[in-house]
């Protein structure tokens, strides 16, 4: 089925690259591999009909947070970086406790199937920007402020830690 | 529009994985950007589950909290950048295991 390929698609290459990214040496090249599964990840939001946040995960997460990472890599790259080892002393316990983590949440949602109602296709509104925009500006309006204070102290905080003399 | 939706489950899975190399990252690798970049890859597996039950209760509320999500990575990302210019101006390092000021 159509949808299904498409599916696929997008989540063989956001786990593909994901992997990817944790394993290169290179930082750039891991960040490059970040960006494609962000954008993958986008993809996925755009076939579960939520075109305002893909259109927000591309513009901020690609544009803007995989940006600022780039820049502090350029400021910060050491070639001698390169040549040391990349994994610390307790990978392998660490490796292995997360893979039980991953196992242990795959058990519970293999038990846990029958609670899930069977997906049928509710209708969403077409207008999805719209209702995204009505839902933040009317039962949101707290958080939505809230957020935004978030984010001018964590201006303000990026500002002060990047400075040389405070 | 596909005229069935894929059962919410692929989606589980598919951000179950995600989150798996996100942690993985985290705890194993030694430079401080990676782990951050790991950090990111986390709270965007979290991000797949809210806007796929958001899709499956045909509501929109999942998808807000995906916005808020994404302003909190936003904040984290600048302020974890700003900290790893301070330190490697002081440190000339980036290497999780060699921040070990505080310990003795």
């Amino acid at each position: 089925m159509f949808s299904h390929t498409v599916f696929y698609f997008f989540a063989l290459l956001a786990v593909a690259s994901a992997i990817m990214m944790v394993t290169r040496r290179n930082i750039i090249h891991s960040a490059v591999y970040l960006i494609t599964t962000l954008l993958a990840t986008a993809g996925i939001f755009l076939q579960l009909d939520a075109e305002f946040l893909f259109v927000v995960q591309i513009i901020l997460y690609v544009g803007g947070i995989m940006v600022l990472f780039v820049f502090v890599i350029m400021l910060v790259n050491l070639d001698v970086s390169l040549r040391l080892v990349q994994f610390n002393h307790q990978r392998f316990v660490a490796g292995a406790l997360a893979l039980i983590l991953g196992g242990q949440v795959f058990i519970a949602f293999r038990v846990g199937r029958g609670v899930l109602p069977h997906p049928v296709l509710r209708s969403m509104s077409p207008k999805n920007t719209e209702a995204v925009g009505d839902a933040l500006f009317t039962h949101y309006m707290l958080p939505f402020e809230i957020a935004s204070i978030l984010l001018l102290v964590a201006m303000i905080g990026a500002v002060v830690m990047a400075k040389r003399r405070v | 529009m596909a005229p069935t939706m894929i059962s919410p489950d692929y989606y589980l899975m598919l951000s179950l994985a995600l989150f798996t190399i996100g942690v993985i990252g985290v705890l194993t690798r030694r430079n401080v950007i990676i782990i951050l970049m790991s950090i990111e890859l986390i709270l965007n597996a979290v991000n797949i589950n809210l806007v796929a039950f958001s899709r499956l209760w045909g509501d929109v509320n999942g998808q807000v909290f995906a916005i808020f999500i994404i302003t909190d990575a936003a904040a984290e990302a600048a302020v974890g950048l700003g900290i790893i210019l301070a330190f490697f101006r002081n440190r000339e390092t980036l290497l999780a295991d060699e921040m070990d000021l505080l310990k003795w």
